[in-house]
């Protein structure tokens, strides 16, 4: 309890909590973190208000705005999708970023390597890169499900890994005409290009599967049994033993989806945006870790994903547009993030605690 | 006399890049002993090297840039503990929010000192009568700066107050049995609050280490995971300073050795190797830990509420 | 100041409330000095609540607590150690990783700045040990010590901080009865030395035999404060129920069936790689119950993990209905129809989120009709749930709620629901009534007896003695991971099964 000029506070635990609620407390988070952000603007001698009006208009209002808006949703939408499966049974996949490099990396190997026939070879990418993704997923959830290693060290140290294995290859085996200092890899053949919508950069395929997996991954988590295990383990580990539920499976399963799910994001940037492989940092700006925000937001669940996606791309849309206009740095995007995520959780404690005033005797 | 310098110079790079992993795991480790986990030590990190260089480099006092570094750190980390300990909000999330924050932060703030020299750093010194002893002279006395001296020097007084004092034994107790403690009439919350920050001031001063003493210059996500190394290594020491010791410069040891293959591996894998090391640290401590069933303090990342049984 | 007037501390009209139920509603007690006054109540009639209060780690929402005529606020156990009341609850307050004078000496100032001075804390611990009659090696580590030396040491504890009022929370429910008796003696000679005891409890027999006075609660009001030569069992158990109450379970007679499950030298590790089983063997047959008798912590949770499938075997046989299953799954022993009702029901035997319904599938719903291929069927699930909460009588708002709300009598009936309903030819039942009210725990009781009458065989592992004498028709006491002896209903008395507990083996039975 505390005491404060004669008030005093108690702090219970609610016993429930209705879906308002919870749209409430997110949504005066998400506003606190924004206002936090702007006396950030105001510290780089920027009007808060001008630059927030500049955000918006520039991501909503105009058709380039909204399309970049769209085009930066789709890999957080795919990303985002699959961390709400791992963080679903509680497994802390911080790695997106990484196995969305992985699936970028299997795409450009089957692009530019591969003999498969010209029709087929944009499906083989997205199916290698969600294997790909999916694969270096898989290993922390093995060292995790075998031996207890802490999946949020390995996922992270892996992220790093792949920074470094594409760097290699754009550098080395891979490595294509460079232009003004920067590597890439060779430009992919024409028919590995993904199709855009016309004057943008929207890769429609990727936003089209991401759209459908949202859907899909909905219907798994509550519709079905692998669904069921996933909730359960997540909920109660020592009840899922007890319901004869194989938490290796579960762990695999989870780790398969949400690697692969990023995998296929990275396959997007890199077929859709860039058609050669870049340097990791071009490839994604973090994507992988607002990805983590995004799913958070969503409180986990795959189709609020859509909205959240779209949010988080508004937000990085307007922050170039800011970047571009106003001269502030590209970082700025990470303190939102961060600022976000933190308001975000410190405002779970309203969602379960009830604070009543209590008058002094 | 090849062998006495391969020695030398391994020992010493391992003193210089183990020290800032030290300081950090040292940190880390009686936060997580009080049940707190923090993930937030590579942003806090990464904003000690922003703010040790900036302050280095405008007031010409490497000291008081250690000093503002301590205290950034100790600020971001009293603002995880608010999350993690008042809030009791996910300790994951909220170390990983702070990372991005102190990431972001120190890119932003950052941005127009690249590039700068740094004139003034920690003075070395050299003890003169130790500086002759073979092999330990050169390593330890000779031109060795005081930050190295002022962390070993921790070790064993950290592990004296852990193991061997009241203050051990309450923060020991919170981190393991934290209902026990609240009815012996401790604070819980105000042991974490401590703890939490005497972590975040350590990895402030660690990352001021790295952008003062060990390069002087500031890069934009200098810290390169650091912070996340930390966090395996407080693992591998199984909480315990001295062990955190071992851990820090064997694998400061380790790193420095994997350069050697640098005609076999190329430039950019080996990069990844401290990564690829951090993990099979972590799958061998799992495996000693399935066996022994010695393991964290088992509290750690429990938000602690009175009155729940 | 009359003598017999000189009360150690007076509660007024204590008044606490949670959500959704008042625990204390206006409880007056004047506790006397130098004696020992139980508190009687069954589970939720607020003993703990009161003591918790009073001990500081709950405030109450009206009322006042008076010391030495003084009206004092205890704000904080810190505070209710400063007046010298100490409270040693059911489950110890101990730091297992850390030494007996390590948690001795916990949260103290010892006035010498951070640095302890060991020595003198030890002649401390030693002095006072001496006086008291205990006797326990000050560097010990907490988790190598047995139960009844935790409990010595808890005892040191408030004895170190010179308390002289002591509370007691259930402190014989992990005790053998060898344990209890030493427990008490130590209680007569902490009275004697001038110490105030204010004595949780449930057992009618305690009462009787260790308390000065006795206040009994229930529904957190109290009905009377007596003393103790001036009552009786039965009449205290009237006021402590509202009701008479049956001492002895009405059962039909055995009718034993086929031999069900077959236990051949069973060697099973425990969490630490310890041995928790040493070579266990016996048989259980359809349509007894078989009572599994012993202090915590000898083997009955591992027996128990095992025969469901939840812990490996190390060595030897286990065999149900002529099958060997050993070494099979958890799901696998499932399909068998071996029931589970778990020892901690809220921890292992529900997901608190998931809905009633979901619950009532969670081992079940790879079965049809509650799925289809991969799918799940909700509308099986929720025609389930409907059949179950009428048959079982499981009170709650609504089948689609999420089990966090329900009462811990009715979250045992889900469980009792989910697992019964496949007509089990086994039934492991750990802890079946294990912090529920009376009702409940007769109603679980009701239901054990009926799946006995049904043919199924029962074992029954419970911590509360009373409960196994009264339902089983055949009782094994484990010690230390063996069998210490298996008696037969008739044979089976208190001391008999006591000295088991405590390690001696009975003659002459056939296990």
């Amino acid at each position: 309890m505390t005491s404060s000029k004669g008030l005093e506070f108690k702090i219970e635990e609610r016993s429930g909590v209705s879906q308002g609620r919870i749209l409430c407390i997110s949504v005066l988070a998400i506003l606190f973190a924004l206002v936090i952000a702007g006396l950030f603007f105001q510290l780089f001698g920027v009007s808060a208000l001008k630059a927030y009006r500049l955000i918006f208009s520039g991501s909503l209002g105009s058709s380039f705005g909204l399309a970049e808006t769209l085009r930066r949703a789709i890999p957080l939408l795919l990303c985002g999708v699959g961390l709400t499966i791992a963080f679903r049974a509680l497994f802390w996949n911080i790695g997106a970023e990484g196995q969305l490099l992985i699936g970028a990396v299997a795409a450009t190997g089957i692009a530019l390597f591969s003999e498969i026939p010209a029709p087929l070879l944009l499906p083989a990418m997205f199916l290698g890169g969600f294997i790909g993704g999916a694969l270096w997923g898989l290993i922390p959830a093995v060292l995790k499900a075998t031996l207890g290693v802490n999946e949020v060290i390995t996922t992270l140290m892996m992220n790093y890994m792949s920074i470094y294995l594409v760097e290699w290859l754009i550098h080395g085996p891979w490595k294509g005409p460079s232009a003004r200092g920067f590597a890439y890899s060779e430009t992919f053949p024409p028919s590995a290009w993904l199709p855009t919508i016309s004057g943008t950069r929207i890769h429609w395929p990727t936003l089209f599967l991401g759209l459908i997996l949202s859907v899909l991954m909905y219907i798994l988590i509550l519709y079905t049994k692998s669904g069921l295990e996933i909730r359960i383990m997540g909920e109660n580990p020592e009840a899922a033993r007890y319901a004869g539920i194989n938490s290796l499976k579960v762990t695999l399963l989870v780790m398969f989806i949400s690697g692969g799910l990023a995998g296929l994001a990275g396959v997007g940037e890199i077929a859709g945006i860039h058609q050669r492989l870049l340097g990791p940092t071009h490839i994604s700006m973090g994507y992988g870790y607002t990805a983590v925000i995004v799913a958070w937001l969503a409180r986990r669940n795959p189709l609020a994903v859509i909205f959240t996606s779209l949010f988080f791309g508004l937000l990085i849309t307007g922050g170039d547009v800011i970047k571009v206009s106003l001269g502030l740095p590209s970082q700025l995007i990470n303190v939102f993030n961060g600022l976000i995520l933190f308001f975000l959780i410190g405002s779970e404690f309203f969602l379960h605690y009830r604070i009543s005033l209590l008058s002094r005797r | 006399m090849g062998w006495e310098n391969w020695i030398i110079t391994t020992f010493s790079r391992s003193l210089a890049y183990g020290t800032p992993l030290l300081l950090g795991t040292l940190g880390e480790i009686y936060a997580e002993r009080s049940g707190v986990l923090n993930l937030g030590v590579e942003g806090m990190m990464i904003m000690g090297a922003y703010s040790a260089f900036t302050t280095t480099y405008l007031t010409k006092n490497p000291w008081l840039g250690m000093l503002v570094a301590g205290i950034i750190g100790g600020i971001f980390s009293l603002i995880h503990a608010f999350t993690s300990i008042t809030l009791k909000a996910n300790q994951i999330v909220s170390g990983l929010s702070l990372t991005m924050l102190g990431l972001g932060l120190s890119g932003v703030l950052g941005r127009g000192w690249e590039g700068k020299p740094l004139a003034s750093t920690i003075p070395k010194v050299t003890i003169i009568p130790l500086s002759h002893l073979p092999l330990l002279g050169p390593i330890l006395f000779q031109e060795q700066n005081l930050i190295v001296y002022f962390t070993i020097i921790s070790v064993p007084l950290l592990w004296y107050i852990l193991f061997r004092t009241r203050i051990g034994i309450t923060i020991r107790a919170v981190g393991e049995n934290p209902a026990t403690a609240d009815s012996m009439g401790i604070n819980v919350s105000r042991v974490r609050y401590i703890c939490v920050l005497l972590g975040g001031i350590l990895a402030g001063i660690s990352g001021g280490y790295l952008s003062v003493v060990y390069r002087p210059a500031w890069t934009e996500g200098m810290t390169a995971g650091m912070g996340w190394i930390v966090i395996a290594l407080t693992i591998f020491a199984f909480w315990n300073p001295v062990n955190g010791m071992l851990g820090a410069f064997l694998f400061a040891a380790l790193y420095h050795l994997s350069f050697r293959l640098q005609p076999y591996i190329s430039p950019e894998l080996l990069k990844a190797m401290p990564y690829a090391m951090a993990i099979i640290v972590l799958i061998f401590v799992s495996r000693g830990t399935l066996q022994k069933r010695i393991g964290a303090p088992a509290a750690l990342s429990l938000p602690y509420t009175r009155g729940e049984d | 100041m009359n003598k017999t007037d000189d009360y150690a501390i007076e509660l007024h009209r204590i008044v606490k409330r949670f959500p959704g139920v008042i625990a204390n509603d206006g409880i007056d007690l004047k506790v006397r000095r130098g004696e020992i006054h139980c508190l009687l109540g069954e589970n939720g009639a607020g003993k703990t609540t009161l003591m918790r209060i009073l001990f500081g780690l709950y405030q109450p929402d009206e009322g006042e607590i008076i010391l030495n005529n003084q009206k004092i606020q205890i704000t904080s156990p810190k505070v209710a150690l400063q007046n010298r009341i100490g409270m040693i609850h059911q489950h110890f307050r101990l730091v297992s990783t850390l030494s007996v004078e390590e948690n001795i000496i916990l949260g103290l100032d010892e006035g010498t700045g951070p640095f302890t001075n060991f020595r003198r804390v030890r002649e401390k611990i030693s002095l006072i040990s001496s006086q008291y009659g205990l006797s326990i090696d000050p560097q010990a580590k907490i988790w190598q010590l047995a139960v009844g030396q935790q409990q010595q040491v808890e005892i040191l504890k408030a004895l170190y901080r010179e308390v002289e009022i002591l509370i007691m929370d259930e402190p014989t429910s992990v005790l053998t009865p060898q344990e209890v008796e030493k427990l008490f003696i130590t209680l007569r000679s902490l009275v004697n030395n001038g110490l105030t005891i204010i004595f949780i409890t449930h057992k009618l027999e305690e009462v009787m035999k260790v308390s000065d006075r006795v206040t009994v609660l229930r529904k957190g009001k109290v009905v009377i404060t007596v003393s103790t030569k001036d009552t009786d069992k039965a009449t205290l158990a009237r006021l402590m129920v509202g009701r008479e109450v049956i001492f002895r379970f009405k059962k039909n007679p055995l009718q034993k069936k086929d031999k069900i499950l077959e236990i051949k030298d069973l060697h099973v590790l425990n969490d630490r790689g310890l041995p928790a089983l040493r070579g266990v063997s016996f048989d259980l047959f359809g349509g007894e119950i078989l009572g599994i008798a012993g202090v915590s912590g000898n083997g009955q949770n591992e027996l128990a993990e095992v025969l469901t499938g939840l812990r490996k075997v190390w060595k030897g046989l286990i065999y149900f209905t002529n099958q060997d299953i050993t070494h099979c799954s958890s799901r696998k022993i499932n399909k068998l129809k071996v029931a589970h009702i778990p020892a901690e029901r809220i921890r292992r035997g529900i997901v608190v989120t998931l809905s009633i319904s979901e619950n009532l599938i969670l081992n079940k719903y790879f079965y049809l009709p509650f799925s289809r291929g991969e799918f799940l069927n909700y509308k099986a699930i929720e025609e389930n749930a409907q059949a179950m909460i009428s048959e079982y009588q499981i009170l709650t708002p609504h089948h689609k709620a999420p089990v966090r709300i329900l009462s811990g009598g009715n979250i045992q009936k889900i469980i009792l629901a989910r697992e019964l309903s496949k007509d089990p030819g086994l039934i492991v039942a750990v802890h079946p009534t294990y912090g529920l009210d009376i009702g409940a725990t007769e109603q679980v009781r009701q239901i054990l007896l009926a799946q006995r009458e049904r043919g199924a065989g029962i074992l029954l592992i419970s911590e509360d003695l009373e409960e196994i004498i009264s339902l089983s028709d055949r009782i094994l006491v484990m010690f230390n991971g063996e069998t210490m002896g298996i008696l037969e209903e008739e044979n089976a008395d208190l001391e008999k099964i006591g000295l088991m507990m405590a390690g001696s083996k009975y003659p002459g039975e056939k296990i």
